[in-house]
């Protein structure tokens, strides 16, 4: 079956929610299949999904020193 | 997609139930695995260290005042997260009503299409790469410069990794509303990292080209 073209609009609309893997199955097909042949989108959706992979260790949010034993203080106190 | 962080102690229920009757030194065994979730959640809004620490501190206290009134209808987790969300937005009300018009915002998303600007060729992240400090410091340059509402779904699902339904419930908002925001967050956060990609981050270049097609 040929896969139905679909626009780089309609990529970027997506491109959460196809990472998110929130997109049905024959859309997914299609994302890929103008993913091959568009470089603009490539970068997009690759970008993407190495944003969420770079924030994923949390390192811009870690803990501020002394935070817990402040925290277990205060319960204690409380 | 990504690695749940979220890990309650096996015996939360129970604990939950120690602390309403009466043993207060379970409190902090229940809340430790949350920590960072409430602090991230609370730096999200606040983006100030000193003030999302104050906030989340107050956050936790709260929730074990109010603990008998915890419903389980949401995990305790996304609760607590809760709760630190609404006295974030209390404390930026507070603080800086002027600067910060966004807190009662109304809860659609009804602007137009993100059209990304930059679209430099980014594959794989050699991993020693995503150590250096040039990379981290533009990434938090990056999520400095989200408005607010964008960096908040942001923090929640993709540094704390709660699920979209939870992100949502803490935040007072629809999954729809979180799924279009997150789109414009995580787009906005590529365009702002895009300059680096093929420069410096990867090669050790300190030049980088700008890919347009208009």
């Amino acid at each position: 079956m040929k896969v139905i073209e679909i626009s780089c609009l309609e990529v970027w609309r997506q491109v959460s929610n196809y990472l998110e893997n929130d997109v049905s199955a024959e859309l997914r097909e299609r994302i890929e299949a103008h993913v091959k042949v568009c470089a603009h989108c490539k970068a997009v959706v690759d970008g993407t999904k190495n944003v969420v992979k770079l924030i994923a260790d949390g390192v811009e949010y870690e803990l501020p020193q002394g935070f817990s034993q402040r925290l277990y203080r205060k319960i204690q106190d409380d | 997609m990504s690695t749940p962080r979220l890990n309650p102690d096996p015996n939360e229920s129970e604990l939950i139930q120690r602390v309403c009757a009466g043993e207060k030194e379970c409190f902090y065994t229940l809340v430790r695995p949350y920590e960072r979730a409430v602090f991230a959640a609370a730096m999200s809004i606040l983006n100030n260290t000193a003030d999302a620490e104050e906030v989340a501190q107050e956050a936790v206290l709260k929730a074990f005042k109010h603990l008998a009134s915890f419903r389980r209808e949401a995990k305790f987790s996304t609760w607590l997260v809760q709760i630190t969300i609404n006295e974030a937005r209390l404390k930026l009300r507070k603080d800086r009503r002027h600067l910060y018009e966004s807190v009662d915002e109304p809860k659609s998303d009804d602007e137009g299409d993100y059209i990304p600007k930059d679209y430099a060729d980014w594959r794989e992240i050699p991993s020693e790469t995503l150590q250096r400090r040039e990379l981290r410091e533009a990434l938090k340059r990056a999520l400095d410069s989200l408005p607010p509402k964008y960096r908040e779904v942001l923090i929640l699902r993709d540094v704390q990794h709660l699920s979209i339904e939870e992100t949502a419930q803490a935040l007072g908002l629809t999954t729809g509303n979180v799924k279009t925001r997150l789109l414009r967050a995580r787009m906005q956060m590529r365009d702002a990292l895009a300059p680096g990609i093929d420069g410096s981050w990867t090669s050790g270049k300190t030049e980088w080209e700008r890919v347009r097609p208009w």
